[in-house]
């Protein structure tokens, strides 16, 4: 079977005005929304985008429309969606180029989702270190409410809705989702405990949907199409098509927007293959917070099911590879120096767990100790992983575990050797010119 | 040394003096009403002090909780938590160097490196005026490595006051942070041309940019095509 891809949210990115009111226009952009706001129950449209299988796209992969219904009706509290534009895993960079290029279509899945749950205030909290990004949604935001699909009485619909573009200040823990709600209530932004959920007490202590770009972005194309042509895309069980986001020592790196099961080894067929003259060593299928793959998993079909039953997470699509070049040990120090940076310090195995990681993993990736390091290491992982409060702390443990299962060697070859044996010269983008090898 | 860098608490700030406030009081007024509840506007109103001192100072602070009827101490709270608000003063431009681990690989470590040494300083340090360069123009810059910053189909990757540019190297870093010194015109990857870290952080509070073509600066990257590049080719549609 050959791949197929399936530009849909980047359907008109190569278009000098797509990221405009106009140009979105031009795209079909706003004739969901009439379809749902005047055709529609809440409760229909909460059932086409359940049965249309969307799960979220921000890693966790729970149903949207299934989330949606959490939200009790009737209770007589103010209801709000929010949008969590927070795009801070590393690997994963398809948000901010949805945002950049065609911030409507969010806009209008807000619109749709916020209907569906009986919302009259939305927020999408982006992350603050994207300044054209916050241009672009506050410019968007603004033409939307000009044109009538924001504010009072939506086409007429007896609808009302207002939309606040909340911008972030720097902290990879507010894409955790009650973490995001207390951030956007102005406080540190830490994660909360569950249960209540945010479907029950979220936002001001108010039933709240948080939802990720890609997945409200989504919503539009599934109005449009029906649920049944989104479940053209895909498997069954992880239907429909998202970004495949390549990155790293590949070829032609970028966003490949395709159906849910594609493989590794199709993805490099299309960016041109590993970087000439080498090879693939490891790889992440949905960012750091995903366990390694190597090149045993070429062929793992990227859908929810399949990379679990690989031993991994789908996650975000973030696809950073890496060739023979790169150090393993290297990589995974800096991505443990990240979630020791992150950590928000509520819990005390995820503070202090990931702050002795990096201590020990220092010492390790610079030759000193013995074998009984890497146990030292295994052991504060197993005492991070599934005892930290959210899920950063079982990401932190991610790389580390896989790392050492599948290049325990490489490991020891560093205590060997009394220091690292790769040159990280050579992994530079730059390299080929540098040494001439290729 | 001062009290800050002792981690002593400073006297208690005195506050704008009135005009500032009054000034700020606009924006600020407008920040507040775009939320039910008030609170929810301290890290827009975090940026806007950031905005008017280029950090975030104890007046700061003062002037954000007697907006949200906070404690100064919630507010130090809630500043001293996020990477973004600075306790120290930001130079005219705040570069980033993406140095998370795929970055790293790809050269954002070379990139850091290469930046230290030719600017004379340190993590999160501002250059001294003219020093180091000896045509800046009375420009300054604060230099700091930075997590992944969400683009890194185009690493190494930086950020000029949270603009990105992108598909760095070494030498294009260097001209960079002259030609922010020396006042030249800086154009981001795929933005418009970057503004100072001041005007920036209004942006970031919430309020378009002052130069109305702002938004539409920049156009879509390969990168970001490449996927639909390809389908056009085949003639694959969804």
């Amino acid at each position: 079977m050959t791949l197929k891809l399936a530009p849909v949210l980047s359907r008109a990115w190569d278009e000098q005005d797509s990221y405009t009111l106009e140009g979105y226009r031009r795209r079909e952009g706003y004739t969901a929304i009439r379809k749902a706001l005047t055709e529609m129950t809440p409760d229909e449209v909460i059932g086409e985008v359940k049965e249309s299988g969307l799960r979220g796209r921000g890693g966790g992969g729970f149903p949207t429309g299934v989330k949606w219904s959490f939200i009790p009706q009737g209770d007589g509290k103010p209801h709000y969606f929010v949008v969590n534009a927070d795009e801070s895993e590393p690997g994963t960079c398809k948000d901010i180029p949805t945002m950049l290029a065609n911030p409507h279509e969010l806009i209008e899945g807000i619109v749709i989702g916020s209907y569906a749950i009986r919302s009259h205030q939305a927020f999408i909290y982006v992350r603050g270190e994207v300044t054209h990004v916050a241009r672009r949604l506050l410019a968007a935001v603004r033409e939307a409410y000009a044109a009538g699909f924001l504010g009072k009485d939506i086409l007429g619909s007896g609808f009302d809705l207002d939309l606040t573009v909340h911008v972030g200040a720097g902290a990879y823990i507010c894409g955790e989702e009650t973490a995001l709600l207390d951030s956007l209530e102005g406080r540190r932004g830490q994660p909360r405990n569950r249960p209540p959920f945010p479907a029950v007490e979220g936002l001001y202590a108010s039933p709240t949907v948080v939802n990720n770009v890609e997945s409200v972005a989504s919503v539009p194309s599934i109005l449009r199409n029906g649920k049944d042509w989104f479940r053209t895309f895909g498997s069954e069980k992880s239907p429909g098509f998202g970004f495949f986001s390549l990155s790293g020592h590949v070829t032609r790196p970028g966003q490949y927007e395709a159906g849910l099961g594609v493989t590794l080894r199709e993805l490099l067929d299309l960016a041109g293959g590993i970087r000439h003259g080498h090879r693939l060593k490891f790889w992440t299928p949905g960012g750091s917070s995903t366990p390694l793959f190597t090149d045993e998993h070429l062929d793992v079909p990227l859908d929810f099911e399949n990379v679990a039953s690989a031993g991994s997470i789908l996650g975000t699509r973030a696809l950073q590879v890496f060739d023979e070049t790169t150090c393993v040990v290297r990589a995974a120090l800096r991505w443990t120096e990240f979630y020791a940076h992150e950590s928000c310090g509520k819990c005390t195995p995820c503070r202090e767990g990931t702050y002795w990681l990096v201590q020990a993993y220092r010492r390790l990736e610079a030759g000193q100790g013995d074998e009984a390091e890497l146990e030292k290491l295994l052991d504060i992982c197993d005492n991070i992983n599934g005892r930290a409060f959210c899920a950063l702390g079982d990401g932190a443990v991610s790389p580390i575990v896989s790392s050492i299962k599948y290049f325990r060697d490489e490991y020891l070859e560093h205590l060997r050797q009394g220091g690292c044996p790769f040159d990280p010269s050579r992994t530079t983008v730059w390299a080929p010119a540098l040494t001439g090898a290729y | 040394m001062s009290t800050a860098e002792l981690g002593l608490p400073a006297v208690p700030a005195k506050g704008y003096p009135q005009d500032v406030k009054e000034r700020l009081d606009q924006d600020a007024d407008a920040v507040i009403a775009r939320y039910p509840v008030k609170r929810s506007a301290l890290l827009p109103l975090l940026h806007l002090v950031q905005s008017e001192e280029g950090f975030v100072s104890g007046d700061g602070i003062k002037y954000c909780a007697d907006k949200l009827d906070l404690t100064t101490a919630e507010v130090s709270g809630v500043a001293t938590f996020y990477s973004m608000y600075k306790r120290r003063q930001v130079g005219d431009y705040h570069v980033g160097v993406c140095t998370n681990t795929l970055c790293a690989v790809l050269g954002g470590d070379e990139i850091f490196a290469t930046l230290k040494e030719h600017l004379g300083v340190e993590n999160d340090q501002r250059t001294e005026v003219s020093a180091g360069v000896p045509e800046a123009q009375g420009k300054s810059l604060t230099l700091e490595h930075i997590e992944c910053n969400a683009a890194c189909d185009f690493a190494p990757v930086m950020t000029v006051n949270w603009e990105l540019f992108d598909n760095m190297t070494p030498e294009k870093a260097k001209q960079l942070v002259d030609d922010l010194l020396a006042g030249r015109e800086v154009v981001a990857s795929r933005g418009p041309a970057v503004c100072s870290f001041r005007e920036t952080e209004r942006i970031l509070a919430g309020f378009e940019d002052r130069r109305e073509d702002a938004v539409h600066g920049g156009t879509i990257a390969p990168e970001s095509i490449v996927g639909l590049r390809v389908a056009q080719a085949r003639g694959e549609s969804a």
